[in-house]
């Protein structure tokens, strides 16, 4: 009888609940938090594959343009500082959040909208000057990787605009509890994401183009 | 107007086939008797409200199976196809056209479209089960993962009867599949099928991990975790860093044929060699996602039926963790004959061979477990004990393989194909169907008819020698893989009949597993016990079939085998753990939405096979709109009673 002794056992909730019993949304949310971090990797293995074609096929022209020949760096690097703000003012936004002020968390996402809109409208002009240039996605295997790998960052950026629109309605509809907490890390967790990437896409793509 | 139908219709179903006409009238008949069965017995709702939207993961494992069960039937018809063809010299049964499709599809379904998600109803049986969880990390998710693969395979399958079968092998090497020299729909069929699955494989990798991580039973620390747990993690660190490749080659080879790209094409500046690197990267950490719970599985198998503790624990989790890195390192032995040079080839050969050390270690710890234990010999202990030989084979013919300078030799020829049939069958069909005899009655209450059972083990054992020992040989005398017809001047004639009598010997095998469990369900006791085998670890701790929520109270651990070491104390004098109070119990709610969403997938899926756009983009939008009403969805779950909890263990016979 000694033995069992040992064997104390808590209340569940009190210990290990992992997010089942009535304390439970807390845990819950920590999970998906979690959950989002390992699909960030497997978006970090995504980007991989394509910066590793494209530094495979990098050079294959086939006889058409290279990107020296094309790229205007000015553009890039007004999308550069653009989404480098955005993210910034993504971080002011959680800060808002924290202090628990929600009409400046919501300015502050709504000003990353803005920016993250603008960065998309100047890479959209970026790609239709350079299909008007004569480099489309068809023309060499050098574009096709180009346009696969920028455009699916550019992608990306879509995706959280929307996503971050539908997060800025929900927190007019519930304010700031823990769903929505959560909702707000993780979107800023994408973003600055997109921004990493970015910073290889400027470096990889366009800088080793032009050099 | 009517001309115009015609045409359509004759590019649009695949005709001039007699085999096809019987596939046409069997579909249409199965819909017909589903639908008429669904409607005459008034099961519309309960099919909707139990099954299509559940997000229990006991329901979604068994859907996973039954899918995965059919799917097995298909790729073995495809099989049986095949080996018709080759019994004799000169055959006409099957065009080399026709030949072509059947072997990609068959290598397709058998992978993708059977293992994988065999695989993963296994993961959701088990899992939360074995970890004391009530639940999956994420319950919508998983339902949505299983909806992916579902209508990603039903995308895939329909190309058999619409548009036509792809027909570029399994991994579709381009410019072989490119738009150049496959123009028609059947590869796009092939890209869109797997990547709408894909998405589903590469949710569930997270969804395991974090369950795996986030959800064990208090005090069940890593190291005392049950070794199939093991094996899925390891499984699931595989699937994440893998499974993107292979999303990003699909997408690339798709836009190569859609918007004339030039990934991986001859002209252009493309490099067709990029895409096998890339397909392989993938392609090679997948046999051993496949392989790697089937490990798990014979771990627990082999400890519970020697009534011993698994043999050297801790060097299992790390063969099984060392298996799931090196597996990223291996990928080019897959083309040693294409060019690399002697220094990558001896790189990716020697990589090759280390795998095997693990391996190894892995097959002396269940061989010690078994040693002086108190050994019983029910099905999944058979499956276990036949796996072992043929594994041992298959991996040494594995490391002849790896290597290179032999590898010139047996390249693309039937010793391969021997090799992995071998190990894909010896490890991973065998390894599932002991998981599968193993935990049916954990899942449905009762158990296999044994003797049926023994009937069909050994069908599938000599059926499979007597199938694939023979083609090492044909390998070695010259024949090729793919090869559709052979002269009789050849001398393979004998030898290839022998291995179609093995190939139909384990057809018979599927038959009599087929009336096991027929037989079974009508003739088979209820299990009352809830613990079967005498088994070790928690999931034999709960009622059978598992309640919807699990574990009325959450297991406390201490040890490893926690069930095990109770049951050892109380027959000992020692008092049971004392159970905590009961709590009304979190659970989510069901959603209609991953089924929907999925169906848009497959939409816009079929939409992207016919280049038709005014399909694909509604299908998209649909996908998208999906997403966001779930977004909005903020009364996602609800709470057990403690009086309901009550009411469901006094039914299951466990009064708290």
């Amino acid at each position: 009888m000694a033995q069992s002794g040992n064997h104390i056992i808590a209340k569940p909730s009190q210990e290990h609940d992992h997010g089942h019993g009535k304390e439970g949304h807390h845990d819950l949310e920590s999970l998906r938090m979690m959950g989002f971090w390992i699909f960030l990797i497997t978006d970090c293995i995504l980007f991989g594959t394509l910066f590793a074609t494209y530094v495979v096929l990098n050079g294959n022209t086939a006889g058409g343009p290279t990107p020296a020949e094309l790229f205007e760096m000015p553009g890039v690097i007004a999308e550069t500082f653009i989404l480098l703000t955005s993210s910034f003012t993504s971080g002011l936004a959680v800060l808002s959040m924290n202090r628990g002020d929600r009409k400046g968390l919501i300015r502050w996402l709504l000003v990353t909208v803005l920016l993250g809109a603008s960065f998309i409208a100047l890479e959209v002009t970026e790609f239709m000057t350079l299909v008007h240039e004569g480099a489309s996605i068809s023309t060499s295997a050098q574009w096709s990787a180009f346009y696969v790998l920028v455009g699916t960052h550019g992608l990306h950026v879509t995706i959280g605009l929307v996503w971050m629109i539908a997060i800025m309605i929900q927190l007019k509809q519930h304010g700031i509890n823990s769903v929505t907490r959560r909702k707000v890390n993780i979107i800023s967790l994408y973003w600055h994401f997109l921004d990493v990437i970015w910073i290889f896409v400027f470096t990889i793509v366009y800088m080793m183009g032009v050099m | 107007m009517l001309d115009k139908i015609k045409d359509f219709a004759s590019d649009f179903f695949v005709t001039g086939d007699p085999l096809i006409y019987g596939a046409d009238v069997s579909i249409g008949l199965t819909i017909i008797a589903v639908v008429f069965a669904l409607t005459y017995f008034k099961k519309w709702t309960w099919l909707w409200r139990d099954w299509l939207t559940t997000v229990d993961h006991k329901k979604i494992g068994i859907m996973y199976v039954i899918a995965s069960l059919l799917m097995l039937f298909r790729g073995g018809v495809d099989a049986l196809l095949m080996r018709t063809q080759l019994a004799i010299p000169d055959s006409e049964f099957l065009s080399p056209e026709h030949y072509n499709q059947i072997f990609t599809t068959h290598g397709v379904i058998m992978i993708l479209f059977m293992a994988m998600p065999l695989m993963f109803g296994l993961f959701n049986l088990v899992v939360p089960l074995q970890l004391g969880a009530r639940d999956v990390a994420f319950p919508f998710l998983n339902s949505l993962s299983f909806w992916l693969f579902f209508f990603g395979a039903m995308l895939f399958n329909v190309s058999f009867v619409i548009g036509g079968s792809p027909d570029a092998g399994w991994l579709s090497y381009p410019p072989l599949s490119g738009i150049s020299h496959s123009p028609g729909v059947g590869q796009d069929f092939y890209i869109w099928g797997i990547q709408i699955s894909g998405i589903g494989s590469l949710m569930t990798g997270i969804n395991f991990i974090v369950t795996i991580l986030k959800m064990r039973a208090p005090g069940m620390k890593l190291m005392k975790m049950p070794m199939f747990s093991w094996s899925v993690l390891s499984s699931c660190l595989t699937i994440i860093l893998a499974f993107p490749i292979l999303t990003v080659t699909l997408a690339l080879l798709f836009i190569d044929r859609y918007l004339g790209a030039h990934f991986f094409t001859l002209d252009g500046g493309g490099n067709p060699m990029m895409y096998i690197n890339l397909i392989w990267m993938w392609g090679h950490p997948e046999v051993y996602i496949v392989v790697l719970p089937a490990f798990g599985i014979f771990s627990e198998i082999a400890a519970t039926f020697a009534k011993k503790k698994l043999f050297g624990y801790k060097s299992m989790v790390f063969a099984l963790m060392s298996i799931s890195l090196l597996s990223f390192f291996t990928w080019a032995h897959h083309f040693f004959t294409m060019g690399s040079g002697a220094n990558v080839n001896a790189f990716f050969a020697v990589t090759t061979m280390i795998i095997a050390i693990p391996t190894g270690v892995k097959v002396f710890n269940w061989l010690f477990t078994m040693y002086r234990g108190r050994l019983s010999f029910p099905t999944p202990m058979l499956w276990m004990i036949g796996f072992i030989p043929c594994f041992v084979v298959g991996g040494m013919t594995g490391v002849l393989l790896s290597v290179a300078p032999a590898d010139f030799q047996f390249h693309n020829s039937y010793f391969l194909i021997a090799h992995f049939h071998q190990v894909l069958i010896g490890g991973v069909a065998f390894g599932y169907f002991a998981g599968l005899y193993y935990w049916w009655p954990k899942v449905f209450g009762f158990k296999l008819n044994e003797k049926i059972g023994k009937w069909a083990f050994w069908t599938w054992n000599i059926g499979f020698y007597v199938c694939f020992m023979p083609q090492y040989f044909l390998g070695l005398m010259g024949m090729t893989r793919r090869v559709s017809s052979y002269g009789w001047d050849k001398g393979w004639y004998e030898l290839n009949l022998t291995s179609t009598i093995g190939g139909f010997l384990m057809g018979i095998g599927f038959l009599f597993q087929v009336w096991q469990i027929l037989h079974s369900i009508k003739f088979m006791e209820k299990d009352t016990t809830g613990d079967p085998w005498d088994g070790r670890t928690l999931e034999w701790t709960i009622p059978s079939p598992a309640p919807l929520y699990n574990f009325a109270t959450l297991p406390q651990v201490t040890e490893k085998d926690d069930f095990w070491e109770e049951k050892q104390r109380i027959a000992q004098g020692h008092a049971p753990k004392p159970r905590p109070q009961l709590e009304p119990i979190h659970m989510p709610k069901n959603s209609g939405i991953p089924f929907v969403m999925s169906a848009f997938w497959f939409v816009a899926g079929f939409g992207f096979v016919f280049d038709w756009l005014w399909m694909a983009i509604p299908g998209l939008i649909g996908v998208a709109v999906c997403m966001l009403v779930h977004s909005f969805r903020y009364k996602t779950d609800y709470y057990i009673s403690v009086d309901e909890i009550k009411r469901t263990e006094a039914a299951a016979r466990r009064v708290v």
